[in-house]
């Protein structure tokens, strides 16, 4: 058991390298999915086999084709001349190094904070749909109102601009 | 059951953040800007189910269905705003799209 959570691990630690380090932006999606699956792998080893098909479902299903679509859309792949610049050694060490500061601030952080010892208990889909729907009631009437804000908005940013074209008189 | 210490757990989504934010450093592109961001979504996900497993309790759970709405509202308005700014600079790196004067 424990052996398939460290493989899940390496290879979400993997792909997310490569997805961002790829120049390619479709071959770093394909990879992206990959890591979120590795991390849905996870989830069911951590006994949350609902949030994995969840994460299945709408983070590797549903954002990452709209991302794949909008990618496809503009046709990217020759990265701009700034990124060439930016990802020579030089221009990425620094944020790597700061990281990796935090990194070793957070190892030594749970390293001296030893985590209290848990019982043996799934929990089930039924317990988190009681919980969302009677305790975080206003939490998901408020995340309603956001999906709604978030339709009409990508709805007026996504609607191009109409051109008016006159014989005479070209208009913008 | 999973015997992994709950420490290497979080460690592995701290790793997971760590990731994301370097990509948001040094990407300019802003496409991989945007992947980034849902990598460091995803990785507090992990955060809250690894606390819920932890605890034996179901609000990690529900605060994760919680981070996948505001992800998916963040998604669509950002892909959006990308698709608006690729029509009008014809480019989708960061640096160019610097100015804030009406571009005519």
């Amino acid at each position: 058991m424990n052996l398939f959570f460290y493989i899940a691990a390496a290879i979400a630690l993997i792909t997310t390298i490569m997805a961002i380090s790829g120049r390619n932006a479709i071959h770093s999606l394909l990879f992206l999915i990959l890591s979120l699956l590795a991390v849905s792998v996870i989830f069911y080893l951590l006994n949350a086999p609902f949030i994995a098909a969840l994460e299945v479902i709408i983070y590797a299903g549903a954002i990452m084709v709209l991302f794949i679509f909008v990618t496809m859309m503009l046709n990217i792949g020759i990265e701009g001349r700034t990124e060439k610049k930016w990802l020579n050694p030089g221009m990425w060490i620094v944020p790597s190094i700061l990281a990796a500061v935090l990194l070793a601030d957070f190892i030594l952080a749970i390293k001296h904070v030893p985590a209290s010892h848990s019982v043996d208990q799934i929990i089930l889909p039924k317990q988190v749909g009681i919980s969302l729907f009677s305790t975080y009631l206003l939490a998901v009437e408020i995340a309603a109102i956001l999906l709604m804000a978030g339709v009409i908005g990508a709805y007026h940013l996504g609607s191009q601009k109409k051109k008016v074209t006159h014989r005479f008189l070209k208009k913008n | 059951m999973l015997t992994v210490p709950v420490e290497i757990q979080i460690l592995f989504a701290g790793i997971l953040f760590l990731l994301g934010l370097i990509g948001l450093l040094v990407r300019r592109n802003m496409i991989f800007m945007l992947m980034s961001i849902e990598i460091m979504f995803n990785s507090a996900g992990l955060v809250f189910i690894i606390a819920s497993t932890h605890w034996k309790q179901p609000d990690g759970q529900v605060m994760f269905i919680f981070i996948l709405a505001v992800t998916a509202v963040e998604v669509a308005i950002a892909l959006a705003i990308l698709l608006q700014v690729y029509h009008h600079f014809k480019t989708l790196d960061a640096d160019s799209v610097n100015k804030l004067k009406d571009h005519n």
